[in-house]
């Protein structure tokens, strides 16, 4: 037997595919609209929620079985906030630069659904090993969903991935401008993430048999 | 089947016991860490205002401040004055740096006299003016550092905000934003004027430094119409002090 048994294994593997967070639970709609303009951006709030959404479940599922279940979904929050407060704080100490960077992310992960989701759904049920891989699961299965969002809108939208040109220079008229290429500056708006979120739906839903619906 | 937990007694005790121990936990976390928190803003202001007047390691495509390390010795060798304009009367304060736009606003905004810092610093020669100034965004505040010289014609400015969107307004503290300001007049035929982020891209390479326009990022337009308002109101407060310069 390995480091896992087939159904911890599962945990991790099935949010990244079959049961998506983004692309099958529709959750974390939100900040896959609104982060997603730039590669960094996407990268950075996706490592944000591995973290949180890793020591929150694990947090919940100890205390599972003291909650009050009338006020389960406050404690949750509660627990939710005060990580991020702890994450913020501590980088603001410690690593200055990179909370300016994280900025307004750090906020947006609290109101992250898939996080109380995950919460309520899982670790309100289960161990914490097993909720530790089920946060990680998640997490991963909506960071690569916005990493790739990201990718598109910026290489489409700035002609830039991570900052560098790498289509050329739309100003000096370089590379694949030269070419008479323009940037699609509608790319940049929220309509368009909607809109990459549903062709890689589409993509996902076509290829996988499992997936389709019946009428 | 009843829980224990599900007593009312039990519900109200938890939440009482969590407030608390979540509570406190914060309370002394923000606590000892703020004198950290608040000596990097400290140095990142010092960054800021050495950044207006050219005193960076910026390399090809990124602003890059001087180190947390060399900061202090840089502001004391580069800033050689600093002073507070506060109802026409001008008065030295080394620490003037450390003044906070936002409550000064808030004073102004209460009837009371405001207190406008302005740097100055020399480098190869030339004596720069730095101001800070503070205006709205889009979701939040955003902010800059500009160098002028005497004429107020902008030597270099270090633009920065709370919460933008990331990718569209956020990228008002990227280069390619903040180094079409360089060499703008802020003037116009001798009168203030300000400088507009402008859409209709008559300049895209931003060659006319006398139009009082820069270019402005497609997607962003209220976060540059807020940097375009705060450039206005803000730096017109420091033009009767520039018209001392001309008289001495």
């Amino acid at each position: 037997m390995g480091l896992l048994s087939k159904k911890d294994a599962a945990l991790i593997t099935d949010p990244f595919a079959d049961n998506n967070p983004i692309t099958i639970q529709v959750l974390g709609i939100c900040s896959a609209l609104a982060i997603t303009a730039e590669l960094k951006a996407s990268i950075v709030m996706a490592v944000s929620v591995l973290f949180v959404m890793g020591v929150g479940n694990v947090v919940i599922s100890l205390m599972r079985n003291i909650i009050p279940s009338k006020i389960r979904i406050i404690a949750q929050l509660i627990v939710v906030a005060t990580l991020v407060i702890i994450v913020d704080l501590v980088l603001k100490a410690v690593a200055y630069d990179l909370s300016k960077t994280l900025g307004a992310f750090i906020g947006l992960i609290i109101t992250n659904c898939i996080i109380m989701g995950r919460f309520e759904a899982f670790a309100l049920a289960n161990g914490p090993w097993r909720s530790f891989l089920d946060g990680i699961g998640n997490a991963v299965g909506y960071g690569v969903i916005l990493i790739l969002v990201g990718f598109f809108r910026e290489l489409l939208g700035s002609g830039t991935l991570l900052g560098f040109k790498v289509l050329g220079d739309p100003i000096e008229k370089t590379g694949l401008y030269a070419l008479g290429y323009e940037n699609n500056g509608f790319m940049l708006l929220a309509p368009m993430a909607l809109i990459v979120v549903g062709i890689i739906i589409w993509i996902q839903r076509s290829r996988n048999e499992a997936l389709i619906e019946e009428n | 089947m009843s829980k224990r937990t599900d007593s009312n007694l039990y519900t109200l005790l938890f939440a009482t016991g969590m407030v608390i121990v979540v509570g406190s936990l914060l309370a002394f976390l923000a606590s000892s860490l703020k004198p950290t928190i608040d000596e990097n803003k400290r140095i990142e202001k010092q960054q800021n205002i050495l950044y207006a007047m050219g005193v960076n390691e910026n390399d090809e495509s990124s602003a890059i401040f001087v180190s947390k390390d060399k900061v202090a010795g840089e502001f004391s060798k580069y800033i050689t004055k600093q002073i507070v304009i506060q109802g026409g009367k001008t008065t030295e304060d080394e620490n003037a740096y450390l003044i906070d736009v936002k409550k000064q606003q808030t004073a102004e905004k209460e009837g009371k006299e405001r207190k406008l810092p302005l740097f100055i610093g020399e480098k190869d020669g030339k004596t720069f003016y730095i101001a800070p100034i503070r205006g709205k965004g889009l979701w939040d505040a955003v902010w800059a550092y500009v160098g002028m010289d005497e004429n107020m014609v902008i030597q270099g400015a270090y633009f920065d905000h709370k919460g933008e969107t990331a990718g569209l307004g956020a990228n008002i503290k990227l280069r390619f934003f903040m180094d079409d300001f360089i060499g703008e007049n802020l003037k116009n035929d001798g009168n203030f004027k300000g400088i507009a982020i402008s859409k209709s891209n008559n300049d895209p390479k931003n060659i006319d430094k006398t139009d009082n326009e820069v270019d402005a990022i497609a997607g962003a337009t209220i976060t540059g119409d807020g940097v375009s308002a705060m450039i206005k109101s803000e730096l017109r407060k420091y033009v009767p002090y520039f018209k001392t310069l001309k008289t001495n």
